[in-house]
């Protein structure tokens, strides 16, 4: 029953889910006591210790993901996630499903933009169980080709229905826009034509190229000892053999700025508006600067400054936010808000000036301190659960922030300071020369831009 | 949302034996305080719960819960102004609500060590809150858009409002609980003060504290904060029942959508009812994964629908509606998407379901309550929500009632309830308009 239970703070949601990146990473590493090996074929194993709860996390990143495909193979990395648990040597598709509910287990794999991820949730009574599935289906797919053609079309219909959204119509042709030829600008499923021409051949390659052990990095929480996943990754994993990686592709970012409004016409009461341009990526040393930044601007919700002014102070919006998604290559930095048509330019209006006023005042102590404030003191939170912290450590991992990250990370934040939150923002952000999306009944909206 | 609230309902059936053990107090007030002590981590939640949701709400005036929910981040004399969620935000902390219809709870979880934080806060607006008239002409304006993004831009969730109107007649869940738009854009400062007045009193409310948190400190530091405020003692009970309904009831919603779409809801008792296990676990049975029968046989053989599911909500106040709902695959005729979920229907109840199945329903179930115990947040969601349809103490009985299930019961309640007399139906039939990028 979607309709049953309101939520009230979208925007904290937002912070809680777009920010996955960002936020999964601004956790200190509390009590985490998590150790680190590396195997003789390459796979390095992430370990934590937590016998609180008799239940077992495991997270396995492969780093492939549609950074690695060709433009004409778009939706590549995403079809073979999907297509792991559907049937493997040991294994028809009903088979794992079957095995993996009886013992009220989860095992999943999906592609993100920079990684595939592959998790595993059991009880610990089941945790041999759950490792030889778990390992049966990232050694052993075999993509049949009656599974690979259901598939197919179960993600050309979703993709059809998610036409219906508005924020999926902005979304897309906002990525579109400001990433051009970068495979951040495609969807994650590929176009329909893109799809249609992926074939059995493809998927067993990016296997058999990706899917090794030196390419890949597990994570494991729970009530499990350190000599029990050593005895489970020998017995499960323990056959998987070190291969040559290929050469990671250069995906070079669009050069030049743009200025470009794109219209979107649907029959809908609200305007579904995205704002924006290229951000930064992770490895960027700005990278805490511009959280605080972005906290102030309209990252930090209710605190936000894009929430008291559209939200608050002019009752124009439920939700409305700004972000930056930091990945591998430079991710975007986005302003979204939905607001009814007849609102449109007036929030567009607002978000820009906010966006001006950021780059030519510097934030208020206040403001800065309650933003350090926020984003150091919510790291214990961040690592409440055993699924939170397997997912931390890998992606910590990922991006080769190093064992001590936690520790380190409320020094990053608090040695911020003011003119450095002035300095990105004019560096970061640009209220000339941005792409502007807004699906809308357009008549209704009448915009000026 | 779906997923999540499934998410929530299984959590709530943990075994005794797992969890952290509840304390509960009564205040003289009439508040009662749950505490869940839980020092896995260095974090506690704190939760208000308010036993008013929109089944309490006079016609004309829907989504004053909700509104009023809104209000209760606008301040008190003490606070000021929209403070309250940036307070706990610069204590690295987050906060959040929600209403229903049965019940509004509001939320922080903070490092343990500022939980006090959340007592001084919610003690305060329990008591002294603003409601500024000018607040409440912007807020309205909020939540106008907020049914604008979530229900009248959304075809599916319309549908859903639609079926609900029509599925309860006399019942006050005839209403959704964002409210009509012409209601929410008629409330009053007066309305909302009155409704306040009514609901928020520590008779009628309820505290949960879970996590790393010493009990002795909390109950302490509550009974000083809380202790003093005033029952009100003066609500009247909702006394609408629901009719028995005798004959199937269809409506349809035509709007710009990309696919068809079909719901159909059934009336169902609520927990305690001694149905309410069979009916969980036949929920499971049907649609726990993608071993279970509505993916099996409409998604993944006949490839009919892109998805199909089922859902039984057993925690309500009154008795509720098990819903199924799957959208056409593109090419396919909804009305046979909706003769293949029948198919299954009458299927179950012909055949009793087999052993295993019925086993691996119980597996899910149970080892989603140990996994929710992940979450402090979830344990004391899960108390929570059994003391608003009876009492925390409720929850041991259920997964006991869940084990003792079987094959026949499941198929004796799909007959008893699952029929077409007590059927509302709702389709989405989808308009094209032109759609022109400039």
């Amino acid at each position: 029953m979607k309709s049953v239970k309101l939520m009230k703070h979208k925007i904290i949601f937002f912070l809680l889910t777009l920010f996955t990146v960002h936020y999964s990473l601004t956790t200190d590493v509390y009590a985490l006591d998590a150790n680190k090996k590396l195997l003789s074929n390459g796979l390095t194993v992430l370990h934590s210790e937590k016998h609180n709860i008799p239940i077992v996390m495991v997270t396995m990143i492969i780093k492939a993901s549609q950074l690695d495909e060709h433009k004409e193979k778009a939706g590549l990395a995403n079809l073979v996630a999907e297509l792991l648990d559907e049937g493997t040597k040991n294994r028809k598709s009903q088979e794992i499903s079957e095995e993996v509910e009886f013992i009220g287990a989860s095992l999943g794999a999906s592609a993100s933009d920079d990684y595939t991820t592959v998790t595993l949730s059991v009880l610990k009574k089941d945790v041999e169980k759950g490792f030889e599935l778990f390992s049966d289906i990232i050694l052993n797919p075999v993509f049949p080709q009656e599974e690979i053609d259901r598939k197919k079309e179960l993600i050309k219909g979703s993709l059809k229905q998610r036409e219906e959204e508005p924020s999926f119509l902005a979304d897309r042709a906002f990525r579109k826009e400001i990433f051009g030829e970068h495979p951040y600008g495609r969807l994650r499923e590929g176009s329909i034509e893109t799809l249609t021409a992926l074939n059995r051949e493809d998927l067993i390659k990016f296997h058999s190229k990706y899917f090794v052990p030196n390419n890949a990095i597990i994570s494991v929480v729970g009530d499990l000892t350190a000599n029990e996943l050593n005895s489970l990754i020998k017995k499960y994993l323990g056959e998987w053999k070190i291969a040559a990686l290929p050469e990671k592709q250069i995906n070079p970012m669009p050069a030049e700025k743009i200025k470009k409004v794109i219209k979107i016409e649907k029959d809908v009461t609200q305007a579904t508006i995205s704002l924006g341009h290229l951000g930064i990526s992770r490895d960027n040393p700005d990278f805490y600067a511009v959280s605080v930044m972005n906290y102030i601007l309209g990252g930090g919700g209710f605190s936000s400054r894009l929430v008291q002014k559209i939200r608050d102070d002019m009752g124009l919006a439920y939700g409305v936010h700004s972000f930056f998604s930091p990945g591998k290559d430079k991710g975007a930095f986005e302003a979204g808000v939905q607001t009814k048509n007849e609102s449109a330019n007036k929030v567009i209006s607002e978000i820009l000036k906010q966006i001006e006023i950021i780059r030519e005042e510097k934030v208020s102590d206040q403001e800065l301190a309650d933003a350090k404030a926020y984003l150091t003191g919510s790291f214990p939170r961040r690592l409440e659960t055993n699924r939170k912290i397997a997912d931390f450590l890998a992606t910590v991992e990922f991006y080769n922030l190093g064992l001590d990250y936690a520790d380190k990370y409320p020094s990053y934040i608090n040695t911020v300071t003011k003119e450095d939150v002035l300095k990105v923002a004019q560096k970061y952000l640009d209220p000339e020369n941005y792409a502007l999306v807004v699906v809308a009944n357009q008549k209704k909206a009448e915009l000026k831009y | 949302m779906r997923k999540l609230l499934f998410l929530i309902f299984i959590i709530l059936l943990m075994p005794a034996t797992l969890y952290a053990e509840v304390k509960e107090y009564n205040l003289a007030n009439g508040l009662k305080v749950l505490i869940i002590e839980d020092h896995k981590s260095p974090i506690a939640t704190f939760q208000i719960w308010y036993r008013v949701g929109s089944r309490n709400e006079p016609a004309g005036k829907t989504g004053l819960s909700h509104l009023l929910e809104h209000m209760m981040f606008k301040g008190t004399p003490k606070y000021g102004s929209k403070a309250f969620s940036k307070i706990v935000q610069k204590n690295g902390g987050t906060d959040n609500a929600f209403t229903t219809v049965d019940y509004t709870m509001y939320f922080q979880t903070l490092a343990s060590d500022r939980i006090g934080i959340s007592i001084d806060l919610e003690a305060d607006r329990m008591q002294n809150l603003t409601l500024d008239p000018k607040e409440v002409i912007a807020e309205r304006s909020v939540v106008m858009e907020e049914r604008r993004m979530r229900t009248e831009d959304d075809p599916q969730n319309l549908l859903h409002e639609e079926v609900m109107a029509v599925a309860f007649i006399s019942h006050p869940y005839h209403w959704p609980v964002i409210g009509w738009m012409a209601d929410i854009a008629s409330i009053e400062r007066n309305d909302l003060y009155n409704h306040y007045r009514a609901y928020y009193s520590p008779d009628n409310a309820l505290i949960v504290v879970a996590g790393d948190v010493k009990e002795d400190d909390i109950i302490k530091k509550i009974k000083a904060l809380f202790g003093g405020i005033p029952a009100v003692n003066e609500r009247k009970p909702v006394t609408s029942k629901e009719e028995e309904q005798k004959g199937e009831r269809r409506v349809s919603l035509k709007k710009e959508a990309e696919l068809p779409y079909i719901t159909a809801s059934y009336h169902t008792p609520c927990f305690p009812h001694e149905d309410s296990y069979a009916l969980d676990v036949l929920g499971t049975v049907l649609s726990g994964g993608k071993s279970s029968r509505l993916y099996k046989s409409i998604v993944y053989e006949k490839k009919l629908a892109l998805y199909a599911y089922g859902d039984y909500s057993a925690l309500h106040k009154d008795p509720m509606l098990f819903t199924f709902g799957a959208a056409a695959a593109p090419g396919k005729n909804i009305k046979d998407v909706e003769n293949a979920l029948y198919d299954e229907i009458e299927k179950i109840k012909k055949e009793l379901p087999t052993e295993r199945e019925v086993q691996k329903a119980k597996n899910q179930i149970e080892s989603s309550f140990i996994m929710g115990q992940d979450s402090i947040f979830f344990q004391a969601m899960q108390a929570g929500m059994f003391e608003m349809v009876g009492s925390w103490k409720m929850k041991d009985e259920y997964l006991e009632g869940i084990r003792k299930v079987k094959s026949e019961d499941v198929s004796r309640v799909a007959k008893k309830y699952l029929n077409d007399e007590n059927r509302t139906v709702g389709i989405l039939i989808p308009t094209k308009t032109v759609r022109s990028e400039k």
